[in-house]
């Protein structure tokens, strides 16, 4: 079985992002990037679905700019075997990602797709639940264990109040939640080999997707800033603070 | 197509979830019609919470056995063919709206606004970016708007005073490629983490699962809701439900009380519009006095008995 895994190139998650004074976005020149901390997950489980021979390729995607060929490589050197690259100069919306990753499923005819819960730069937590609708397969989404059954898979899903186990029917597309793996780094012989790994470059138009604006971004802001608070010397300060200042407790 | 606004009903089959009445407020300020919608099995009497809700037209009532455990294959089906008659389609960004809205924003071919904290206009709403770190005033261009919204940003609606009509969905959507196997919910006395009025939270600071105990003792001190931080999570002090952040839920509570919690950006998130928030960490330098109104700086293994005390 093939497994095709979607990554996306964002800012790290761990710089503190800032909003440009033109209200335009936010500031992403000179800024760290990385593989988005889902899609490294999935690219994990991809390889460990791998390993324990439930699938015998790993093929990984990405849409965006030429500079997203390098999170690809970080792909290829942690042990996926090829990558695919659609490159878009503008950034696509949720609805044309799924569209476009759906035309790659068309082509490419996996077992299983794979993707992160959400990417920690937009939030939208969408596109896997769209790219299952698109291709009219099951979705396992917020994944915290997968097991591949013959033409099945059992996924475990992280909910609000507990877990949840579903079986689905093969192909599906899986979306992954943090407790799923903790992912591998890429070892030096691996980073050099992955440069050999091979690269396929794609357009929109070649897949036949036409990008359509859904949405249009007015302005990104600051959130509000917290008034300063105050280190309190003590318990008994704290609490006569929150009964008598904040008036939070009785 | 009808002005309307379609609300998708969470529900357990007994009562709507606290974040369907406050997805109806949010939709309110569409200021047009709104139908509810109630999917499942034997949720007859979530249909009757919900039709003496304020502002409700009418409720539609999908109850079969093929909806019993809210799968989204054949209920985004059911959804979208119901709600291509409505100008907007909302659900509570829950797991459960999450899980099912953007399969029915696909399948109606539009874009879906996720986690949405304020609604600006018919069109116009905003929403959080960047673990909250930027907020995005957004134009929807479709036909039809679906979004998910963030209950953390609402009030609930009152449940008296509407008179809503019933109405039952004959549609019975099999679902063929899923099937539920089962279900482990965490079982809990206190009350539920995104509607508490008071959220005690544990880090790793913590230590250890029975050192944790004493960030429930304080919570159960001041009637709260215990929540952690992802450290805690993935060290096995409480279950991932109660994990606070971007990726987990997202509180406002008027009381947060953050203990052993350094305060990075994933957690962060997921509490700093809460009214007031308390921090106690042996660590000066930590993040999360930059947040706090009131910081507490100690080793919280001497604190936390002293404050359970005082209180």
């Amino acid at each position: 079985m093939k497994v095709l895994v979607a990554i996306k190139r964002v800012v790290d998650a761990y710089v503190k992002v800032r909003v440009k004074s033109d209200g335009s976005g936010v500031e992403t020149n000179n800024v760290k990037m990385a593989i988005n901390p889902f899609c490294e997950i999935a690219v994990e489980e991809a390889i460990r679905l791998r390993e324990a021979g439930s699938a015998d390729e790993v093929v990984v995607v990405s849409i965006g700019a030429l500079a997203c060929q390098e999170q690809l490589r970080t792909a290829l050197a942690l042990g996926a075997d090829r990558a695919i690259h659609i490159e878009t100069e503008q950034v696509p919306e949720p609805l044309s990602v799924a569209k476009l990753l759906h035309a790659v499923m068309e082509k490419e005819q996996p077992g299983l797709v794979l993707l992160g819960k959400q990417s920690i730069d937009t939030d939208n937590n969408q596109v896997a639940q769209m790219l299952a609708a698109l291709s009219g397969r099951p979705q396992g989404t917020f994944a915290s264990a997968v097991q591949v059954q013959g033409q099945d898979v059992m996924v475990t899903r992280e909910i609000d109040g507990g877990l949840e186990t579903l079986k689905l029917n093969l192909p599906a597309i899986i979306s992954t939640d943090l407790r799923l793996n903790e992912p591998r780094y890429a070892s030096l012989p691996n980073i050099m080999k992955a440069k050999r790994k091979p690269m396929e470059v794609l357009s929109a138009e070649s897949l036949g997707v036409t990008l359509i604006q859904h949405q249009q971004v007015l302005e990104v802001m600051s959130p509000p800033q917290r008034r300063a608070g105050i280190v309190v010397s003590g318990v008994d300060e704290l609490v006569d603070k929150l009964r008598n200042e904040a008036k939070v407790i009785d | 197509m009808t002005d309307k606004v379609l609300v998708i009903a969470e529900h357990n089959s007994q009562y709507p979830a606290v974040d369907t009445l406050r997805t109806l407020q949010a939709a309110q300020s569409l200021h047009s019609d709104i139908d509810v919608m109630v999917i499942g099995y034997g949720c007859e009497a979530v249909a009757e919470a919900l039709r003496t809700c304020q502002g409700i037209d009418r409720v539609w009532l999908a109850d079969d056995a093929v909806y019993e455990h809210h799968l989204a294959e054949n209920m985004a089906e059911l959804i979208a063919d119901v709600g291509k008659d409505y100008r907007h389609i909302l659900a509570p960004a829950t797991t459960f709206g999450k899980n099912l809205l953007p399969r029915v924003a696909a399948l109606l071919d539009v874009g879906q606004l996720s986690d949405v904290v304020e609604i600006e206009s018919a069109d116009t709403v905003v929403r959080p970016i960047y673990a909250g770190n930027a907020l995005c005033r957004v134009k929807s261009l479709d036909a039809i708007k679906v979004m998910t919204i963030r209950s953390s940003a609402f009030a609930s609606v009152s449940t008296q005073g509407g008179n809503a009509q019933v109405s039952a969905l004959e549609q019975v959507i099999k679902s063929t490629q899923s099937q539920f196997i089962e279900r482990q919910q965490a079982q809990s006395e206190r009350p539920q983490l995104g509607a508490a009025r008071v959220v005690v939270s544990g880090g790793r600071g913590l230590g250890s699962k029975q050192q944790f105990q004493l960030v429930e003792q304080l919570a159960d001190k001041l009637g709260g809701a215990i929540g952690a931080s992802r450290a805690a999570v993935d060290a096995g002090f409480v279950s991932n439900d109660l994990q606070v952040g971007q990726t987990g839920k997202i509180v406002a509570p008027e009381l947060y009380i953050a203990v052993g919690i350094s305060g990075a950006i994933q957690h962060v998130a997921g509490m700093k519009d809460s009214k007031v928030i308390v921090a106690i960490n042996s660590d000066p330098d930590a993040p999360i006095f930059q947040l706090a109104d009131y910081g507490l700086v100690g080793d919280l293994f001497e604190i936390m008995p002293k404050l359970i005390d005082a209180l």
